[in-house]
């Protein structure tokens, strides 16, 4: 059994929820909307620096093909032209792209392809000119002669096969192979009354954030210094990774933070538009920018989402009591592996979900294919883990002729066993799943729709409903980017993924907050940080500063991703609000003559506990910390202000064997979402009647941005499952290439969600909160199927794949009727 | 070479250089300007570009998401589609003229602050502009109707929910100050 109490002892009992806040858990109006509302947002693209170029990037039309020759001597001489970067050249020039994934030498990722293109978008050469027209109209007249090559495509097919490689010195296209079992599967299996097994396709997405990636690199030549201004900033301090790419000190690199519009994940790292727009300027002197259009992004964004083909067993009893799981999924990743296979961490930091089930066996097949490289998309494998979850649950429940809200009941891990520890390790801090449940199906009216259901089935409408219970993991930890390999393997055993902020309280008593991650992707983190920051000095967050700092001479920060940043940066703010206080405290006690625990914070200022008339308020001390050193206490410096670097709230270490991968993701939420469909059986469209989403985040911060995050991530839900997909032809082709061909929900296509909360707090997290960024994606795609199912019951449908979009749902009904 | 084009003028006498400049005069958010520009040149990077008003996005670059969208002589337009020689003689709004002074929003705006009818922005100029057109054309509009008068622009933060909540509220605010 992987289930262990030993380290328990630090996990406080879960408190109840705060109902005592000034603002956490209002819904405030967002800080960063007006500007936002005036069209004054500042995006990157809005930037414009002296003398600043364009570059545009020469995309390979080829999936597989050995670059012969590079002739750019047409491009040069072009109008505008300043400098034109080819593959080769760059190669001289400039080192590989900071590469996470196993052996990154044998899978040499680099800005521009050197000497094979790996895919179709892939880049071979950068042009820069002086405006992003004839940047264009010069990457026309490169000439470049390929080699063509068979492309490698089908990942089942790849797996096996070592004639035809993505890349010759890996020897193989597994990048990756391990199998994990946790706890005593056989036996398991073996005791179990029915194993039931499902063979599962989850398709190709990607994020598609309406704001591409982008940057400007500014080069100093004078001093060496190279500023690039970007849209994607993550883990500060692994910004060194980009230095050496470019051949300069880390020092002497700061990249600053533009908010973005949208990431979903997308924008983690992206490397490619920092470097590209930074070694353009280091070659031409002037600042550059490059921006991704859409096709820039769609092919060579370094983007797409998890790709994955399952084969799932659940080992059950008659009952409907689960016993143990098994997963064997081959993850189709394209021509490069830049986080590794950290999206199946995030799929076994909830790998049994809400249930009791005491063993797993987790088998990961990464495969390299001739396809544009997986990245971030909103549930990173969480997604698509959860939906295969969900899809066994529900054939369980249709063959042993169980109500699928029932047989989720029955397995629900109840209040009393938090925390609780799942057979991969992983640590939940704590729930309670069927309060969910309940306020769910009382929500929807369960009863009564399913009585309403069969009155319109009557009428020969394909009326389907489906149910999910599903978990939403939050705050990641360093470990799962690691535990993958055996210790001797590892050379650095990550273990912190911290988030730092300043504050300062200035001479009136105005506080500023200094985030130094990207700031503001759409998820809020400057009226996040105004709220906590306001909480802890009883201000309004209107009046609360919020400053973006660039990554030189900054603090260690991971910003959004994994749903850690509320909770991250209440851990942080809190931590260096107290230091401000607590200087406050003993300003106060001094000037006041009054022992420091004979003091209260009360309304903005400290006083003789009781005594309303002693208060001194925030702005009296504020005054006194700067203007009047000789009030302060002996040694006590001048001025307000306070660094705190919040780590990980609970990370526990892998074992050597890899039975246990420890407690890495372990601030867990739960929701239960509940939908009514109707299918058209002759056109296989899906039309949504009734939705409803219930979920418990720990403490909510600011409601109403919450519920925002819930129904849009809802609505990329709704997207998942029914129409996004990005289709590759057999000789690797893109089959899709814009958004009249990549479908992402419009105002027509998403239900009104009907939402609801429940709040369980955290024990381990600052205020209680847990992360809700990701939660809506995370469930949708197993309920829409679910509902179809139930309305094609008929019929004999199931989802087995996804997007089901009206043909295959046309095809599967065909298909049944034989 | 000129820069005229004469409509029935036989093949060889079009001007095909696409350097070639074309004086345009357009109306930006009641203020003239005289420009010229390539015949290529689309109206969005004449506005982002030249004219300085970046509030107007690009989203997709082929007219499917709406980021782009300004008002042309009143009618919603996707500007990363449009030439800016189309623009010639025509009045244009952009986001940065929705607003009636720097410190008072629309009541358009407002409702979406207070709905948060956005989350990231970057739809938000093209929204707005949409959603006051359609309020235009129909003061009280039910929330089917402007799940059908939005769908015409792309939003992948919101889900679109709280864009008809804050339209409702718009209207609602609207219909009271007349």
């Amino acid at each position: 059994m992987s289930q262990t109490t030993d380290s328990h002892a630090d996990v406080p009992a879960p408190m109840a929820p705060h109902k005592d806040m000034k603002w956490i858990g209002k819904s405030v109006k967002r800080v960063e909307d007006p500007k936002l509302l005036r069209g004054l947002g500042r995006y990157i693209d809005d930037v414009v620096l002296p003398g600043m170029l364009h570059a545009a990037v020469l995309r390979s039309p080829h999936a597989h093909a050995r670059i012969v020759s590079v002739d750019a001597e047409r491009a040069r001489r072009a109008p505008g032209v300043v400098a034109v970067l080819t593959g080769p050249e760059a190669a001289e020039q400039f080192g590989p792209l900071p590469d996470s994934g196993p052996a990154p030498d044998k899978h040499v990722w680099r800005v521009l392809a050197a000497d094979k293109v790996h895919y179709v978008g892939e880049g071979v050469a950068v042009v820069v000119a002086e405006n992003r027209y004839q940047a264009e109209d010069a990457r026309t007249l490169i000439d470049v002669t390929y080699d063509v090559l068979e492309p490698v495509v089908d990942p089942i097919a790849a797996a096996e096969d070592t004639g035809n490689l993505v890349h010759e010195a890996l020897g193989t296209n597994v990048a990756y192979e391990r199998t994990f079992t946790f706890g005593d599967v056989a036996h398991d299996f073996a005791d179990a009354d029915l194993v039931v097994r499902d063979r599962l396709r989850w398709g190709r997405q990607t994020a598609h954030p309406l704001d591409t990636t982008a940057a400007i690199g500014d080069y100093d030549a004078g001093t060496g210094e190279m500023v690039v201004h970007t849209n994607s900033i993550s883990m500060t301090w692994l910004a060194f990774g980009a230095a050496v790419a470019l051949g300069i000190p880390s020092n002497k690199l700061d990249l600053r933070p533009y908010i973005s519009g949208g990431s979903f994940g997308s924008k983690q790292f992206c490397w490619r538009s920092t470097v590209t727009a930074a070694m353009m300027s280091k070659i031409t002197g002037r600042p550059v920018k490059y921006v991704e259009d859409r096709l820039d992004h769609q092919l060579n964004g370094d983007q797409h989402g998890s790709d994955r083909y399952y084969d799932v067993e659940l080992a059950l009893m008659r009952d409907g009591t689960f016993r143990s799981l098994k997963i064997d999924c081959v993850d189709d990743y394209g021509a490069y592996i830049q986080f590794g296979v950290g999206s199946h961490g995030n799929a076994l930091a909830q790998v049994t979900g809400p249930y009791r089930i005491t063993s797993t066996e987790y088998r990961v097949r990464a495969v390299l294919t001739n396809k544009t490289q997986q990245g971030a998309y909103r549930g990173f494998g969480a997604d698509a883990g959860n939906w295969a979850l969900e899809r066994i649950v529900d054939k369980a429940a249709a063959e042993l002729g169980l109500d699928p809200a029932d047989i989720r009941r029955r397995n629900l891990i109840p209040p009393d066993a938090f925390p609780y520890h799942i057979p991969s390790g992983n640590m939940y801090d704590s729930g309670n799943y069927e309060p969910v449940l309940d306020h769910a199906l009382q929500r929807f009216d369960y009863d009564g729709w399913r009585r309403k259901q069969e009155a319109m089935r009557a009428e020969g409408r394909k009326i389907g409903i489906g149910v999910v219970t599903a978990n939403e993991r939050s705050v990641y930890g360093a470990t799962e980017f690691w535990f993958w390999f055996d210790d001797k393997d590892v050379p650095v055993k990550t273990t912190s993924t911290p988030e730092g902020v300043s504050m300062t309280v200035d001479t009136v008593g105005a506080v500023t907050v200094t985030l130094y991650s990207t700031p503001f992707w759409g998820n809020s983190s400057d009226t996040v940080a105004a709220m906590l920051a306001a909480e802890e000095f009883d201000v309004d967050p209107a009046d609360v500063s919020v400053v973006h700092h660039g990554t030189k001479g900054g603090l260690p920060a991971a910003g959004p991703g994994g749903s850690r940043l509320t909770v991250m940066l209440a851990g942080a703010i809190t931590g260096a609000s107290k230091k401000i206080k607590d200087k406050l405290r003993r300003i106060a006690a001094h000037d006041m003559e009054v022992d420091e625990a004979d003091l209260e914070w009360v309304d903005g200022g400290y006083q003789v506990r009781g005594a309303e008339d002693s208060r001194r308020s925030i702005g009296d001390l504020a005054m006194l910390a700067y203007l009047v050193k000789t009030a302060l206490p002996d040694g006590e410096e001048s001025g307000l202000a306070a660094d705190f670097v919040y780590d990980h709230p609970h990370l526990t270490m892998p074992k050597p064997d890899r039975s246990d991968l420890g407690s890495f993701y372990p601030c867990v939420g739960h929701a239960c979402h509940l939908v009514a469909v109707e299918v058209d059986e002759e056109t296989g469209s899906v039309d949504i009647l009734d939705y409803v989403a219930v979920h418990d985040s720990g403490t909510l911060v600011n409601p109403r941005s919450y519920d925002g995050q819930i129904v849009g991530g809802t609505a990329q839900g709704v997207g998942t499952a029914l129409a996004e997909e990005m289709t590759y032809d057999a000789a690797g082709n893109p089959l899709v290439g814009t958004f009249w061909d990549y479908l992402i929900p419009t105002a027509l296509d998403v239900p009104e969600v009907n939402f609801g909360h429940e709040e369980t707090p955290s024990p381990i997290t600052a205020h209680g909160i847990k992360g809700g960024g990701e939660a809506g994606r995370l469930m949708a795609p197993g309920a829409l199927s679910a509902a179809i199912d139930d309305a094609l019951r008929d019929h004999g449908v199931r989802v087995t794949e996804l997007p089901a979009t009206p043909e295959r749902i046309v095809g599967w009904i065909q298909g049944h009727r034989g | 070479m000129t820069a005229t084009h004469e409509s029935a003028a036989g093949l060889g006498e079009i001007d095909t250089d696409p350097a070639a400049l074309h004086p345009i005069t357009i109306t930006v958010n009641g203020t003239t300007h005289r420009l010229a520009v390539e015949g290529r040149r689309l109206l969005v990077d004449v506005l982002r570009q030249d004219l300085r008003l970046t509030g107007t996005h690009t989203g997709c670059d082929q007219g499917v998401c709406g980021v782009c969208t300004v008002r042309l002589n009143g009618a919603t337009v996707r500007s990363c589609i449009t030439l800016a020689v189309q623009a010639d003689g025509a009045e244009v709004r952009t986001i940065e003229g929705v607003a009636p002074d720097a410190r008072t929003l629309h009541p358009i705006q407002q409702a979406f602050w207070e709905k948060q009818g956005l989350q990231c922005g970057f739809c938000t100029p093209g929204m707005v502009l949409r959603v006051q057109e359609i309020l235009e054309q129909n003061p009280c509009p039910t929330r089917a109707q402007v799940r059908e008068g939005i769908s015409s622009n792309l939003c992948r933060c919101t889900g679109y929910q709280f864009i008809v909540d804050a339209t409702v509220e718009a209207a609602e605010r609207m219909a009271e100050g007349s």
